[in-house]
């Protein structure tokens, strides 16, 4: 679905990503893990492009996107969702009118907008909020709002960076639920950026163990909580730092 | 009603009348050229969509030169620049050429400032959702900034207004130039009172009505 192929980024003499290939799978939640500083958002940024890596390739669906430009560089994002630690909705605007934007830069007529702006609103749970502004909600109902603006025109692919970093716990697990079931109703891809393992743990299925602008490790979680990897003896200590379990394989 | 007004109500009306001509232009140019300049210097900026430290550099240089003429050198030095776009240099109509000048490069700034303060992150936001630079600017940036961009609005057609006094000069009129002429030229002190007192209840109405419609707009 995803592929990166030995990208790199400098931000002037600091290496932010250094050649990492990474490939993630249709249908999948994919998880990136790492201490700030790794890479892992640049990472993912790179793959909607708002990032550009300086070298290497970035293939989405077996297109290469990197020297895609103007109109269809903008078309390619419609389909490549994101949310944000910091939700980044538009405090002027309702609820019904930030979920209904991405339909609005599609250029969906407004009559058939509301439908659409509804369900995503209902599958999130937030369809009687419709008419607060974000100001007046909390963390977790933004977060909400964020992702049912996020599905609101059925993409492929769902970007998550740190998603539930400024939520408590509980609020936590009801995004991350929300998450689970976009992947498992609509068989949208999802890749969650994330320093607390507890996250990474409890909803991806393979994990990208990253450190120093580098992948260390790719781990895959079992549902029954057995964990393979290719370990690097490196790549082992890294997942153990960041709170990973031992391999019980 | 003072006396002094009733009796010279008709200059007074006609001399309201100028100022709203010049401070009017100075709004439609502040909107209508002001806006989109401030935009620009703002997208143009580091870090920024259309990053570009050429146009960027040479824009904000302009903006600041005009900014840093005293007005009324400014009015002086632009009377060939009015002299060729209005047919002459003298009266209302060739007042509001100095004006819109001050007017684009006073508000413009303002907005540049105004849209420094739209959080980076809806920005990027709206980049990942595929949106274009002008679905970025009517559908992001304006709509997070329309109450600075507002206030700001308010400062500048204050500061209009305070412009437009000195218009005298060049015969451009207007109720500031009235006071002048009328009430301290001609040692009639208690006029001159007066207008200013009819200058400061306009600009606290134009404070009041900026403020309190920004207030309105405001849903953050």
């Amino acid at each position: 679905m995803i592929t990166l192929h030995t990208v790199s980024k400098r931000f002037g003499s600091f290496e932010a990503i250094k050649s990492v290939s990474l490939n993630i799978k249709s249908g999948e939640i994919h998880g990136i893990i790492g201490a700030s500083g790794a890479g892992k958002s640049t990472l993912l940024r790179m793959m909607n492009l708002i990032e550009h890596p300086d070298e290497g390739e970035v293939i989405i669906d077996g297109e290469t996107l990197n020297h895609l430009k103007g109109k269809r560089i903008r078309h390619m994002r419609q389909s490549i969702a994101m949310i944000f630690q910091g939700y980044h909705l538009v405090g002027n605007k309702t609820v019904f009118d930030n979920v209904g934007l991405p339909l609005e830069l599609a250029k969906v007529p407004k009559k058939d907008r509301a439908k659409q702006v509804m369900e995503s609103l209902r599958f999130v749970g937030l369809e009687t909020l419709k008419d607060q502004y974000p100001g007046q909600l909390s963390g977790g109902q933004k977060q909400r709002v964020a992702i049912a603006r996020a599905i609101v025109n059925q993409p492929k692919v769902l970007l998550c960076d740190e998603p539930t970093s400024s939520l408590d716990p509980n609020t936590t697990a009801e995004v991350l639920d929300v998450l689970k079931r976009i992947n498992e109703e609509f068989g949208v891809t999802i890749v969650i950026v994330s320093h607390e393992m507890e996250v990474i743990k409890s909803v991806c299925e393979r994990v990208t163990v990253m450190a120093d602008g580098q992948v260390y490790e790719v781990i895959e979680i079992e549902p029954t909580g057995v964990h393979k990897m290719e370990h690097s003896a490196e790549g082992f200590v890294k997942w153990l730092r960041l709170g990973g379990d031992v391999d019980h394989a | 009603m003072p006396d002094i007004l009733v009796e010279y109500q008709t200059e007074i009306w006609v001399s309201i009348g100028e100022t709203f001509i010049m401070v009017g232009f100075s709004i439609l140019a502040a909107l209508f050229v002001g806006l989109p300049v401030g935009t620009f210097l703002f997208l143009c900026r580091k870090g920024q969509l259309l990053e570009n430290q050429v146009a960027f550099s040479s824009l904000n240089l302009i903006v600041n030169i005009i900014r840093s003429f005293p007005f009324l050198l400014l009015v002086i030095f632009l009377i060939p620049f009015t002299r060729f776009i209005i047919g002459t240099a003298i009266g209302t109509a060739a007042a509001t050429v100095p004006m819109t000048v001050i007017a684009i490069a006073h508000y413009s700034r303002l907005v540049e400032q105004s849209l420094l303060d739209v959080p980076k992150g809806v920005m990027e936001a709206a980049v990942s959702m595929g949106a274009s630079i002008k679905d970025i600017i009517f559908k992001f940036l304006y709509v997070e900034a329309r109450s600075a961009l507002v206030l700001s609005m308010t400062t500048s057609t204050i500061s209009f207004i305070s412009y437009s006094t000195i218009m005298g000069v060049v015969g451009g009129g207007g109720i500031g130039d009235f006071a002048i002429r009328y009430g301290y030229q001609q040692f009639r002190t208690d006029l001159m009172i007066y207008i200013i007192i009819i200058m400061v209840v306009f600009v606290q109405f134009i404070q009041y009505a900026g403020i309190t419609l920004a207030r309105k707009i405001d849903k953050r």
